[in-house]
């Protein structure tokens, strides 16, 4: 249907995980953006989120907070978030939005999904769009041959997960912990039995995001896991240099590690 | 009679949260609604209220402050008589009981001009629950006396240091604490926003007010009043005693909310009067956003009414037509303030004096015929601080 199953057929049959970065649109300015982008291409990620910065962002913690703010105050919207996703699939890789569901319902449901497609993006991750609420959103993505990728959480019940999963396409994401995003000094042992969970359910590839940081954890998640994410770790590469220069750098270097980190 | 089965009034309303929360507040519907039927569960409460809140809160006719709303009849309802000294201590007492129902041991809340915390943190030293309550940073300096009887009570008091430091940060905080938590722990909402339930389970707990106004009223006056009138920051107090009356077709529903220095300067907290509708905290209701679908930060010199959302009901209430909403500036709530200190020996909250300045106005529009049903949701010792620099007291 998109590129995003095409990137899961190819990296099963290279008997590795996806690696997929995030990096919030406009962070720390748009060009920089599309830079550090470039930089995590470069150094082996296989997808790209795109985060939509937004002024409240409950799932998020202090390191895409901070991120998030800081693209604001440049003015980051709607326009440049295109921008950067279209400029992003020019790199060669499939690439998603991730946003809170109110500038999607702010811009207009249908145009939010076709203004995607028209820029090639993929599909759009909604953390806080509950599957109840999502019948329009659901048509609009349908009829603009989208992907719609939804989290589900540790806590989602046996009878829930399911209804869930089933309508996710891409990928299913599967929050590792209960918790908002950030790096951790381990992956939860929650992310196992959830991805088992997931993956009775659908044959829709499951990629785990929250709390990855490292080639070492990376490489235990892919053991188990189609895609693995991660954001806050490449963000602070960013927030941590002095210069612009030893950010990309690090970004890349990150990313580095963490694509040999995915391969089984 | 108006919300469906997952919290929808109209198109606003609903659930807008991670996926984490859902079992959450899927177990909290549950609890409410078995609650609601539970004469044991009620009893407790209403029990609660009589030997602790102070309820019913009385009714004070207020004819010296009638003389500057156009004569009107004024009854004021005296929620800042209840303990801990606004309306708040109806929802949280009920929560806190669910909450115990549910076996579950820490609340969280959040708090503007600090009403909802420290009835929150009451509730937790009454009920021995784990209370800690978010408040912007901002708003901890505004209400400094009210951070020191939450923690006199024994609650944590984080301040909030993201975004504009006020309410709608402390929201954001706490939901972040209730999904890492949430096993363990309940969020006690203070006001009808929020996902499903927390907008109509918010609402039952307050419905007390109206339903003893309503009786109050009859037995005063011998008939229902002609506006009832409230302020609005999330819109409890303002839901609690206009929902007896939805039904009653001659009884106007006005609601006050925080003009700031004006809906047209941009500087205000009213949400229904300058806002439009989208989807903040997990509802879809009116919200102050700009044209990306970004929270605009809200102003007023009323910390419990600044806040750039409201509760999904009102929304719908004011799209039929069957409430409305007006905005009352910083200056006119301050000048109702004022009167009611000095021609009636009260004085209220600065949230409340928005309900006072809509009573003048109104009163003035209807005459000395009509009767009007003030909700006095909380008194102002909380804000003599604020007061005192606003008419150049000295402390
Ligand atoms: C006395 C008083 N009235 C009103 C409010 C506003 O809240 P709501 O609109 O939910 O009643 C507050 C909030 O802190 C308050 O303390």
């Amino acid at each position: 249907m998109t590129q995003l199953s095409d990137l899961f057929i190819k990296t099963k049959s290279e008997n590795r995980a996806a690696l997929i970065g995030y990096m919030p649109a406009g962070f720390p300015t748009k060009d920089e953006c599309i830079m550090a982008i470039k930089a995590m291409v470069a150094g082996g990620v296989d997808a790209v989120e795109i985060g939509y910065p937004y002024s409240d962002p409950v799932m998020d913690g202090p390191v895409i907070q901070a991120a998030a703010e800081l693209a604001l105050s440049n003015g980051t919207g709607a326009s440049d978030v295109f921008d950067i996703l279209e400029a992003t699939v020019a790199m060669g890789v499939p690439a998603v939005v991730m946003t809170y569901w109110n500038p999607i319902e702010r811009f207009g449901v249908e145009n939010f999904a076709n203004e995607i497609a028209k820029r090639g993006g993929s599909g759009v991750i909604t953390p806080d769009l509950t599957i109840e609420e999502s019948s329009g959103w659901k048509s609009a993505c349908e009829s603009a041959g989208i992907n719609r990728i939804y989290v589900v959480a540790p806590s989602s019940s046996e009878e829930r997960l399911p209804k869930v999963a089933s309508e996710c396409s891409g990928f299913v994401y599967a929050a590792s912990l209960m918790g908002v995003t950030g790096t951790r000094n381990s992956v939860s042992g929650n992310a196992r039995s959830l991805v088992e969970r997931v993956k009775k359910a659908t044959d829709t590839p499951v990629s785990v995001g929250l709390g990855v940081s490292t080639k070492d954890q990376a490489h235990e998640v892919a053991a188990y896991a189609d895609g693995v994410i991660v954001g806050s770790a490449f963000i602070r590469q960013l927030q941590e240099s002095s210069s612009m220069g030893e950010g990309l750098e690090r970004v890349e270097k990150l990313a580095r590690d963490l694509s040999e980190g995915v391969r089984r | 009679m108006i919300e469906d089965f997952v919290g929808h009034f109209g198109p606003y309303g609903g659930r807008f949260v991670p996926e984490a929360l859902i079992g959450a507040l899927d177990e909290l519907t549950a609890a409410h609604e078995s609650a609601k039927n539970d004469p044991e569960f009620q009893k407790t409460l209403s029990d609660l209220h009589r030997t602790y809140t102070g309820r019913p809160s009385i009714m004070t006719e207020a004819p010296r402050f009638a003389e500057h709303a156009g004569n009107a009849r004024i009854f004021l309802k005296r929620e800042d008589l209840n303990h801990t000294g606004s309306h708040k201590i109806n929802n949280v007492l009920g929560q806190a009981l669910l909450t115990k129902r549910m076996g579950k041991k820490r609340i969280i809340a959040e708090t503007g001009a600090g009403q909802h915390g420290v009835a929150s943190a009451t509730a937790a030293a009454l009920m021995g629950l784990e209370c800690v309550v978010y408040m912007g940073e901002e708003d901890t300096k505004r209400q400094s006396l009210n951070v020191a009887r939450m923690k006199l009570l024994g609650a944590q008091v984080v301040p909030v240091t993201q975004g504009s430091r006020t309410l709608k940060d402390a929201i954001n905080e706490a939901m972040r604490d209730w999904v890492t938590n949430v096993a363990t722990t309940h969020y006690l909402l203070g006001t009808v926003a929020g996902p499903h339930p927390f907008p109509t389970m918010v609402r039952d707990f307050h419905r007390v007010i109206g339903v003893e106004s309503r009786a109050q009223m009859l037995e005063l006056t011998g008939r229902l009043p002609d506006a009832v009138l409230a302020c609005v920051g999330g819109g409890s107090n303002a839901i609690g005693i206009f929902h007896p009356f939805i039904d009653d077709a001659g009884v106007r529903l006005i609601g006050l909310e925080a003009g700031g220095d004006g809906v047209a300067t941009g500087r205000h907290a009213a949400t229904i009067s300058g806002g439009t509708p989208g989807v903040l905290h997990g509802t879809r209701s009116y919200v102050l956003q700009d044209v990306n679908g970004q929270t605009v930060e809200s102003h007023s010199i009323s910390a419990g009414l600044d806040y750039p959302g409201v509760g999904p009901e009102h929304a719908f209430l004011s799209d039929i037509g069957r409430a409305e909403y007006r905005a009352i500036t910083d200056a006119q709530a301050m000048e109702a303030f004022s009167i009611l200190c000095k021609t009636e020996g009260i004085i209220p909250a600065i949230e409340t004096a928005h309900a006072l300045a809509g009573a003048m106005i109104v009163g003035r529009e209807l005459g000395p015929k009509a009767n009007l049903l003030i909700n006095l949701s909380g008194r102002g010792d909380k804000d003599v601080q604020t007061a005192a620099d606003y008419f150049g007291i000295p402390l």
